[in-house]
């Protein structure tokens, strides 16, 4: 058992690659991070940067056969990656669980959700059917599911989007896990209804004093649920911290220009916004050195042609605040400043 | 940037429009059960190179009202004026010419193209259509186009399935282009999309706006989006529009009760400015538009509904110079940090939404693909909303 200064997940140096015919793809290179009971991280980046891979790694959802996993990745002290497949099932759906974008990718589209819910509770509870009937209408009840009495005999293609993705919620949670990982689990909804899935996850977090992994592209989530956020590009974290530091201290050049990209619905920006040029890297062929390079505006700021030659490592420059850069803290300061005041100088 | 409502040089102009789908009940003497009132009364007008921004949730006949407008779907009722020609009931042959005058881009860069065919055949599409020979050739034009929209013009005879979505995107938007027409209905073109290609084909309109005075109906449920590209701004709530406003108006002073919870859904990139604003939340979803509300379409999820509301249709009026609104109580103030609760959910009549057969959404395909290169347009797009049953 863990105690509350631990985190419960804990991940470190989790690397995956897939061998395919287009030679090896290195979907997740290195990464670290750690999640403690009751606190939600954040892991934010482009389409093909490696959030869902790490995610798969994790709950123990990438065939063996077809990926090598290697690092580490610790629940309250044991290790998922050393566990055999079986080991992993078991602590699949009580004591970690995964909610996805797509809810009919944990629903049974043939089986009404009362069935699946009690299905769940059965196979980690021993408990009776009708308890694990009971236990299922308390939590469609929980997660706001209306007339719970009667949808429960409902099939998922009779609930409407949102809905739906509550179920699925209800399905995660209903063992009671320490650990949710989320991966874009509104990225389809709308708005409305993505603030009401989002506020749910949030009560339940509380009450269940749940450890949540939020996997999302979009910054305005991030601002809005989690205490710390790992920014990913390219199977790397290139820069984490808490959310303040991140939102209000941020260094990398990637993090930046993602800032930079994103109108806002708050403030009048410049006419013409200011993007990351190019397009996010193949993980078949990453460049040699920083893989931001060839997007980067800095990296004639830094000696030696180190960004096309040398990976930049992690690094810890305080406050909990790591950043993935060549530039030295002078430099990065500024390139930070004047982003940011030129962001803050639009105006229409 | 323009004063839409005085003069008459409109490109577009849409009066009372609807667009009822029939319900068809299931089997071999199918009779029609009912209507889906995807578009209901809808008056809009776009100014020549202005953006109008038409936001709302999912269902709410966004795409529809899009569609009709170029007349890829029939209109019920109403009018439309292209380009001062009054286009509702023109027949397919009539349309052809003002096909050069109204263009499309859809939302998914990876099914909107048609993988056998090349960049080149595709951008090319419409000099075929209308019989245009350019000066120069149509591969010299095509090549230009491909230039001005940040495409390699080597990669004139690649397949769509080489480019990634933000490329693909820029093809679809070199295609709608081509012809320099005076108003082109963008559909979520950029949904789809990561927040940096996102930002780059949000300016490459812009730039495209600004060199040819193209106006742009803007289809989008990301009202950030909205806000950084359009200068209008028009929220559809179940086939109505509720409120109609400029850019500076709807964001600062919005008045609908809708509008100010959709506002207040999207989470703010910045957590301090996040955690001390407005907050609304509606419950429920959207009621199913073949039983729309009595009254107010809203009343059954609005937080300032009364009586009034649930028997009386509230009309669209000028609240101030255009800026008008269908509501009977209107928003005249913002509370920050106050958390608003709607109805509760137990309340709101749910959509039991229909999944359609595979049979039937290829065929819904094959048939919007015909109407978009009858229209001149070399889409093909997926379905978006399921229809409901
Ligand atoms: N061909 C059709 N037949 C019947 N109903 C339809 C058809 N096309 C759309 N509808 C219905 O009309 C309504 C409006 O649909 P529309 O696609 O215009 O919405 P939208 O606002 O574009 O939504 P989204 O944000 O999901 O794209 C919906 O209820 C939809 O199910
Ligand atoms: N099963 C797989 N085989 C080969 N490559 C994969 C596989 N799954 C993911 N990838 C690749 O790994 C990279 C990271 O993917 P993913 O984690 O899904 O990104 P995202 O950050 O969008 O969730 C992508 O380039 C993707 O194409
Ligand atoms: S290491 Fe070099 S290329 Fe990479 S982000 Fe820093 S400055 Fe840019
Ligand atoms: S008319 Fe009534 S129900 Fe409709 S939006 Fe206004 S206050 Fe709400
Ligand atoms: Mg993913
Ligand atoms: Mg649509």
């Amino acid at each position: 058992m863990t105690t509350a200064a631990q985190p419960f997940l804990s991940v470190d140096g989790l690397s995956v690659t897939f061998p395919t015919e287009d030679g090896r793809v290195q979907a997740v290179d290195g990464v670290s991070f750690s999640v403690e009971r009751g606190k939600t991280l954040a892991i934010v980046g482009e389409s093909g940067s490696g959030k869902s891979v790490t995610a798969q790694a994790i709950m123990g959802l990438l065939d063996r056969r077809l990926s090598v996993v290697t690092g580490h990745a610790w629940l309250a002290g044991r290790d998922i990656v050393a566990m055999s497949d079986d080991e992993v099932r078991h602590e699949r759906g009580s004591s970690m669980a995964m909610i996805f974008q797509d809810p009919m990718s944990s629903l049974h589209p043939f089986y009404r959700i009362g069935a699946q819910l009690s299905e769940a509770v059965l196979v980690h509870q021993k408990v009776s059917k009708h308890a694990a009937r009971e236990q299922a209408l308390d939590m469609l009840n929980r997660v706001g599911i209306p007339d719970p009495k009667t949808r429960i005999d409902n099939y998922p293609h009779q609930l409407s989007g949102g809905m739906r993705q509550r179920v699925m919620i209800a399905m995660a949670l209903i063992n009671s896990p320490s650990l949710l990982i989320a991966d874009e689990p509104t990225t389809a909804l709308d708005v409305t209804v993505q603030a009401q899935i989002l506020e749910l996850i949030g009560t339940l977090q509380q009450e269940y004093d749940t450890a949540v992994v939020m996997i999302t592209h979009d910054l305005g989530i991030v601002a809005d649920i989690a205490d710390n956020v790992a920014v990913m590009y390219g199977g790397r974290i290139v820069e984490s911290g808490s959310v303040d530091e991140i939102f209000y201290h941020p260094q990398m050049p990637y993090t930046l220009g993602l800032l930079a990209s994103v109108p806002r619905l708050d403030q009048v920006r410049a006419e013409r916004l200011d993007p990351i040029p190019g397009n996010p890297p193949s993980p078949i062929s990453l460049p040699p050195g920083c893989v931001f390079q060839p997007r980067c505006a800095y990296f004639d700021r830094v000696a030696g042609h180190a960004c096309q030659t040398v990976r930049p490592e992690l690094l810890d420059i305080g406050r909990g605040h790591r950043v993935r850069c060549h530039l030295d803290s002078g430099q990065r300061d500024q390139v930070a400043s004047d982003v940011l005041a030129a962001l803050a100088g639009g105006g229409v | 940037m323009t004063d839409a409502s005085s003069n008459d040089d409109q490109v577009l102009r849409v009066t009372d429009l609807r667009t009822y789908f029939p319900v068809r009940s299931r089997g071999l003497l199918s009779k029609t059960i009912g209507q889906v009132k995807a578009v209901d009364g809808v008056t809009l007008s776009v100014a020549p190179g202005e953006t109008l921004g038409l936001v709302g949730e999912s269902g709410c006949g966004k795409s529809t009202t899009g569609r009709t407008v170029l007349r890829l779907i029939a209109p019920t009722s109403g009018r439309i004026e292209l380009d001062g020609d009054d286009i509702t009931r023109m027949s397919a042959k009539q349309l052809v010419p003002l096909r050069r005058k109204a263009q499309m881009i859809f939302q998914d860069p990876y099914n909107a193209l048609n993988p056998r065919h090349t960049v080149g055949t595709i951008i090319g599409a419409p000099f075929d259509v209308q019989s245009l020979n350019p000066a120069g050739g149509v591969r010299a034009a095509v090549q230009d186009l491909m230039e001005r929209v940040g495409l390699n013009p080597e990669h004139y005879n690649r397949y769509p399935s080489e480019f990634s979505g933000g490329q693909r995107q820029r093809i679809g938007i070199a295609r709608a282009v081509a012809l320099r027409p005076k108003i082109i209905v963008c559909d979520e073109p950029v949904s789809a999309l990561d927040v940096s290609i996102q930002a780059q084909i949000m300016n490459l309109l812009k730039d495209l706006q600004d060199d040819f005075g193209v106006s742009y109906l803007f289809v989008a449920h990301d009202l950030a989006v909205v806000r950084q590209i359009a200068h209008r701004v028009a929220v559809m709530y179940l086939g109505h529009i509720v409120e109609l406003a400029s850019r500076e108006e709807l964001y600062s002073r919005p008045l609908h009760p809708y509008t100010h919870a959709l506002l207040s859904a999207v989470p703010l990139p910045d957590p301090r400015a996040q955690a001390s604003r407005e907050q609304i939340r509606l419950r429920g979803d959207l009621p199913s538009p073949i039983n729309p509300p009595s009254g107010c379409v809203f009343h059954t999820r609005c937080f300032r509904a009364e009586e009034r509301c649930t028997v009386e249709i509230p009309e669209l009026r000028e609240f101030s110079a255009g800026h008008t609104v269908a509501c009977h109580f209107p928003m005249l103030e913002v509370i920050p940090g106050a958390v608003i609760e709607g109805p509760d959910s137990g309340l709101t009549p749910q959509p039991v939404p229909y999944i359609r057969p595979p049979s039937e959404v290829i065929s819904d395909i094959a048939e919007s693909g015909s109407l978009a290169r009858a229209a001149g347009v070399d889409y093909v797009e997926g379905p978006d909303t399921p229809v409901p049953q």
